[in-house]
């Protein structure tokens, strides 16, 4: 083993904020919330104890944590923040601010049901409402990647090409509380990864300049453009930074995290922890003599090019998510990118046990077309997705 | 796969126990996971959490239905809770007791974890600590090597109280 490296057992969140320090964050803003605590209490220890040189702002809410991220951005100081659910939400406009402000912040959500009914568990919902915000949105699954794309987070976030927020999305407790294998990288190797942090339009007291002013239409609608340009590129950043991470690190990552789908009949497609434990599933299948693949989204903003790994399979279709009077988001997303229909399961929500064997009775079940909640006994034979059923 | 649930009070250091013995197996050249449930905890209230060791890395994150091993902190919760529900025929448990469960249907372990805890003076706010006296027990069940379960809980905790509390219920630790 490289013994500059160091392996061990943490939780996602601890992992987070692990990542944090070592990418030698600034400014730490942030109000805490169940599940996402232990990231801004392990935080606020590594200030504490001398190993992390950051300036830690205990704010009295999320849209202080935000604006307070965005004041430290715009003056030039690499920004973190983490939330969960109701905290994001209450942050919202902030959310908007930092995009549209083309500032590199970026922030860990810990993926948590909406009340009420009052629920802290695991839930894409809240993340999800926040899709449109031109922030790049990306589901981790396991610790490890958790620390690994926290630190890739920066470098895309930071790039010229991009200058926009990232947000990395944690299931609560399923990730944000399991404690797995966690090896950290060298401080050095991880600078080299990360360049110092440069903002071109960074605040500068000897060259004034106006921020955020009224702006009439035809500049609006350039700024607004000039985001969707660079939520573009990023595509490109997005994919060198995954392969120098890869070269600099040897883990591998992409936009999706795609298993045994090559010569796959039936592909599950989900996003978070039920992502790896849908490859349980797979294997239980292809036992089965199902041929079953599991393609985990990663990314989520900018959304992946898929179409062609798609085309000719049955596509099952797990949302931990929903938009009422309209469907799963995922399923819905793909439905409109690739005009494929899938068979949608909305299942996990608000922390929902699917196991594995779950998965697995999903492929076995699927109506191509129609959309079932899993444990409601009326959607079991599955909704004609058309308005005349809701 | 080999999947462990452990119940304990909330205060008790059953999360703890869980990461010890998931960071014990790794220390000993494998895989494992450690997670507990989290309901509306507080001090006092039943906790349960789970633990997963395997040669491969560990892609499941649901709950443990079918656990090869219970392990009990707390006694008084068996009143509570059935715990040995789901546990595998001929399944192990560890009970922290001073006497043995009529239980001989499973393979039973049992050793008096909060006596050695307040010999060795391993007490948090008046509350025996559980969670490292445990980890040596299971060391002796067969779960990880001595060594192992020595080296995880110093990597935690620098007071030696809790490697002695270890090794006494190591020690200690009987088989029905």
């Amino acid at each position: 083993m490289n013994e500059n490296k160091h392996t061990t057992l943490s939780t996602g969140n601890n992992a987070v904020a692990t990542a944090v320090r070592d990418a030698k964050v600034q400014v730490v803003a942030a109000y805490p919330i169940t599940p996402q605590t232990e990231v801004v209490e392990q935080i606020a220890n590594f200030c504490e104890n001398g190993i992390f040189d950051a300036k830690y702002i205990p704010v009295e809410s999320e849209h202080s944590a935000m604006a307070a991220c965005i004041g430290a951005s715009i003056m030039g100081t690499r920004a973190f923040t983490a939330t969960s659910s109701h905290g994001l939400l209450y942050m919202h406009e902030m959310i908007n601010w930092a995009a549209g402000a083309r500032l590199p912040i970026v922030m860990a959500n810990i993926n948590r049901a909406l009340g009420p009914g009052w629920n802290i568990w695991a839930d894409h919902s809240d993340a999800l409402q926040t899709r449109d915000t031109g922030w790049l949105q990306v589901y981790v699954s396991t610790v490890q990647e958790a620390y690994d794309t926290t630190l890739m987070a920066f470098r895309i976030a930071e790039d010229q090409r991009v200058y926009l927020p990232v947000m990395i999305n944690l299931d609560g407790f399923a990730l944000s509380h399991i404690n797995q294998l966690l090896t950290t990288e060298p401080i050095e190797k991880i600078q080299a990864f990360i360049p110092p942090y440069h903002l071109d339009h960074a605040i500068d007291p000897n060259n004034p300049r106006g921020y955020g002013t009224m702006t009439a239409a035809d500049q609006f609608v350039q700024i607004r453009y000039d985001i969707e340009r660079s939520m573009r590129a990023s595509c490109a950043v997005i994919e060198e930074a995954e392969q120098e991470f890869a070269k600099a690190c040897g883990r591998t990552y992409s936009w999706t995290d795609e298993y045994l789908c090559d010569d796959a009949e039936i592909l599950i497609i989900s996003m978070g922890t039920l992502g790896k434990e849908a490859e349980v599933a797979v294997d239980i299948l292809r036992e089965e003599g199902v041929k079953a693949g599991s393609m985990r989204l990663r990314w989520f903003r900018p959304f992946p090019d898929i179409q062609s790994r798609l085309v000719g399979r049955d596509l099952v279709v797990i949302d931990r998510d929903y938009s009422f009077g309209y469907g799963g988001i995922i399923a819905s997303s793909i439905r409109a990118k690739t005009g494929l229909e899938s068979y949608n399961v909305i299942a996990g929500l608000g922390g929902q046990e699917v196991t594995y064997l779950d998965i697995a009775s999903f492929v076995r079940e699927r109506k191509i077309g129609k959309e079932v909640w899993f444990g409601i006994e009326e959607t079991k034979n599955g909704y004609e997705i058309s308005r005349s059923d809701i | 796969m080999y999947e462990i649930r452990l119940h304990s009070r909330g205060g008790q250091g059953g999360i703890t126990a869980a990461k010890l013995i998931a960071l014990a197996a790794f220390r000993d050249g494998r895989h494992a996971t450690a997670f507990p449930f989290y309901g509306a905890e507080r001090r006092g209230a039943p906790v349960v959490s789970f633990i997963r060791i395997d040669d491969n890395p560990i892609k499941i994150y649901s709950q443990i239905k079918k656990p090869d091993l219970i392990v009990v902190l707390d006694p008084s919760i068996m009143e509570l809770v059935d715990v040995f529900d789901g546990l595998k025929d001929g399944g192990t448990v560890l009970i922290n007791s001073q006497k043995p469960a009529d239980i001989p249907q499973y393979k039973s372990y049992y050793v008096d974890l909060t006596d050695i805890a307040l010999k060795v003076g391993l007490i948090v706010a008046g509350t025996p600590i559980l969670n490292t006296p445990v980890v040596g027990a299971l060391a002796k069940i067969g779960l990880f090597s001595r060594e192992s379960a020595q080296s995880a809980i110093e990597e935690m905790f620098t007071d030696p109280r809790n490697t002695q509390a270890a090794m006494l219920a190591f020690d200690e630790v009987k088989h029905e």
